[in-house]
């Protein structure tokens, strides 16, 4: 059977600290906006940190929640794409690929999350960032869509290591680089078709709940509850 | 016009009939204003190309779009044209139709509306990609790429839609100009002749080529109907797909189709209107005329409010939150001023005016018909961006305001339009001499209808200038 990756995120855990949206920025070689863009909303950044209030002051309690592409198995942007750069690839990711992407943008209109982020322009990077570039991930031009891949690069290269060496991808041999660096391991990845892996596991808690069930996207996400 | 052609067109014989030399003059006559107008609408036009290019070359950024609006103004403009477009194909074939005499002098205006509305509305897709270099990706050839594009994209029905249309209105549009090059190829002289030779496609009025004409005119009428519905309902399908608040309606559909009808015979008006003055048609663009389209667009009015209340009443009632916050936004919030400006252009103005018949006069009906273009453009907007601004989670809400390149190029899309209109008025009678004529050809249909006893029953006798009888 084909692997199914997935997440859980736990919201208890979450302090965020957003070490998460520093690593990704890092292993994806995505661009920095400067300031006067982030400010005009054209700051990329495949994972954000949530953060909202609760209650009245002096009793004011923050909660914080991770958002990254969801990876919808039902997902919106994927059928209106109309060139196929929106897809759903055989590990049921939701795929980009930015060479066939022509920048319609239906796909980020789509998304619920709006968890699609586009190139405003030409991509640079702050120095000295340009020295860290991956060799991995490839640079998107003007004009195309991205988003979060689930870091699919790291999955690749684990499962021809595996291969070499001929034996079965061990549960927490990948991990995207959100999660990796997640200091209060908030962050749980893995095959969700292997019903021993620690991600089913959690998965499955009553604590689990999918970000906007109610829109019908099957999200491959499930965010642990807070208790505390 | 050289003093020589004019000396010939006035001294034939056959041209002292004055509908044929009143209709042919705004051809073969071209004042200096009407080239200085030209000018200063190509100017328009050139900075829109240049802002074009400006962004092609910089990126997408140069506009007002960020995350997450990530559609504006040009979607905005792309529903709004394409709308116009409406007007023409869509009347003029219901018109004929219905045999409606007093559609003669009106047909053409309104179809040559929809062509050049069509084509500013489907430039504006490709305007507003990021890679607009590689819009041919939408379009389903066998290429190298070995990918036929996706089909469940409505971006692709959109365009199957829109190029059928397209299709089907320039026929619909050049058929009936046959009759009329071949009568400026018989009259013209010089580099004209040349020209309208050519495009008279060796038209000799035979009794058979006048019945396949009727026969082509009749089965046009027929198809372009439902096109003209399909095109603009899957215009709407390209919101009412998505799962964004206020966009996923079920009633999108209608209410786009007649939004744009409404939009569509504000635009003929104005342009009729314009038209008249210009090219000083009084005798034949009457007051009646405007009279009828302007109870069109009474009941287009009446219709339009019908619809915005079914679709905003139910999303008040339904309480779900989300779209709860976009309407909130559009009636009580930010876009307030827009959105009651927008009452105000398509319904609280207009109506009283196209009401009252002693309002309903040719500057009556102008003046309703511009509150309703800018009306209708801002229903387009508020239908666009307020959803946008506040998608499902409020951290990603956002805030839209247009770049200069996005102003330039709407602009010059406003200038593309009368410029278009001006260049057709100068290479087509913007009145079917043929048409008005009636009888002159041998069609027996025509014929009969044209008998006295039919003439002398027509309610519509006065609208046919006196010249002709």
């Amino acid at each position: 059977m084909s692997r199914r990756w997935g997440m859980v995120i736990d919201l208890d855990r979450c302090t965020g600290c957003e070490a998460c949206v520093v690593a990704c920025s890092a292993e994806n070689n995505i661009a920095t906006a400067g300031e006067s863009q982030a400010a005009k909303g054209r700051a990329i950044h495949w994972i954000r940190v949530e953060r909202s209030w609760e209650g009245e002051f002096p009793n004011v309690r923050v909660r914080f929640r991770p958002v990254p592409c969801q990876q919808c198995d039902a997902a919106p942007c994927e059928p209106v794409c109309p060139t196929y750069a929106s897809y759903h690839n055989a590990e049921g990711l939701n795929a980009q690929v930015y060479n066939r992407c022509i920048g319609t943008r239906y796909c980020a209109n789509a998304c619920p999350y709006t968890g699609r982020f586009f190139n405003w322009f030409q991509p640079s990077w702050d120095k000295p960032l340009q020295l860290q570039l991956n060799p991995d991930v490839s640079i998107r031009e003007a004009g195309v869509m991205e988003k979060c891949t689930f870091c699919y690069q790291r999955a690749l290269v684990a499962e021809s290591q595996a291969e070499a060496e001929k034996r079965p991808l061990r549960d927490g041999e990948v991990s995207p680089a959100c999660v990796q660096s997640c200091p209060s391991g908030a962050m749980v990845f893995g095959d969700l078709n292997d019903p021993a892996s620690a991600v089913s596991r959690l998965a499955g808690l009553d604590r689990g709940v999918k970000l906007l069930e109610e829109v019908g996207t099957f999200p491959k996400i499930t965010y642990l509850a807070r208790e505390s | 016009m050289t003093t020589r052609e004019r000396q010939r067109l006035e001294a034939a014989p056959q041209d002292r009939d004055r509908l044929t030399r009143d209709l042919l003059r705004p051809v073969l006559h071209t004042s200096p204003r009407i080239y200085l107008t030209m000018m200063a609408l190509g100017a328009f036009v050139l900075a829109g190309l240049v802002a074009f290019v400006y962004q092609a070359y910089w990126g997408m950024g140069v506009s007002g779009l960020n995350r997450p609006v990530f559609w504006g103004f040009y979607i905005t403009n792309f529903v709004f044209w394409i709308g116009i477009s409406h007007a023409g194909t869509l009347i003029s074939a219901i018109l004929r139709l219905a045999n409606a005499r007093w559609r003669r002098p009106v047909t053409r205006c309104a179809e040559a509306i929809t062509v050049f509305a069509l084509v500013i509305g489907a430039s504006f897709p490709i305007i507003h990609l990021g890679r607009p270099w590689l819009f041919f990706w939408l379009i389903p050839y066998p290429s190298e790429r070995g990918i036929w594009p996706n089909f469940r994209s409505p971006l692709l029905w959109d365009f199957c839609a829109i190029t059928t249309y397209l299709t089907g209105s320039l026929a619909f549009l050049l058929l009936p100009i046959i009759p009329d090059w071949a009568t400026l190829r018989d009259r013209a002289i010089g580099w004209r002749k040349k020209l309208y030779r050519v495009l008279a496609l060796g038209w000799r009025g035979t009794p058979r080529e006048w019945h396949r004409l009727e026969m082509a005119m009749r089965i046009m009428a027929v198809v372009i109907i439902p096109v003209a519905v399909s095109v603009h309902t899957i215009v709407s399908w390209d919101f009412a797909m998505v799962p964004v608040p206020m966009w996923h309606s079920t009633v999108f559909g209608p209410y786009f189709v007649a939004g744009a009808i409404f939009s569509g015979i504000a635009a003929l008006i104005i342009a009729m209107a314009l038209l008249r003055k210009i090219l000083h048609l009084e005798e034949y663009l009457k007051p009646i005329h405007f009279d009828h389209l302007g109870k069109l667009l009474l009941v287009m009015s009446l219709l339009w409010v019908y619809f915005i209340v079914a679709e905003r009443l139910t999303v008040w009632y339904g309480n779900a939150t989300p779209e709860v916050a976009v309407l909130l936004a559009t009636q009580r919030g930010k876009f307030l001023p827009l959105f009651w400006t927008m009452v105000c252009c398509n319904f609280l103005i207009p109506f009283p005016i196209l009401a009252i018949k002693r309002l309903r006069t040719i500057t009556g009906t102008v003046i309703a018909s511009s509150t309703i273009v800018v009306g209708m453009w801002l229903e387009r907007f508020l239908i666009v961006v307020p959803s946008l601004e506040f998608k499902y989670l409020p951290f990603s809400w956002g805030n839209y305001r247009p770049s200069w390149v996005e102003i330039t190029i709407t602009l010059a899309t406003f200038a593309a339009m009368p410029l278009l209109y001006l260049l057709f008025v100068k290479f087509v009678p913007i009145i079917s001499m043929w048409e008005l004529k009636g009888g002159e050809h041998p069609e027996p249909a025509a014929a009969a209808e044209l008998a006295p006893g039919h003439e002398a029953s027509d309610p519509w006798e006065g609208t046919l200038p006196s010249a002709g009888s």
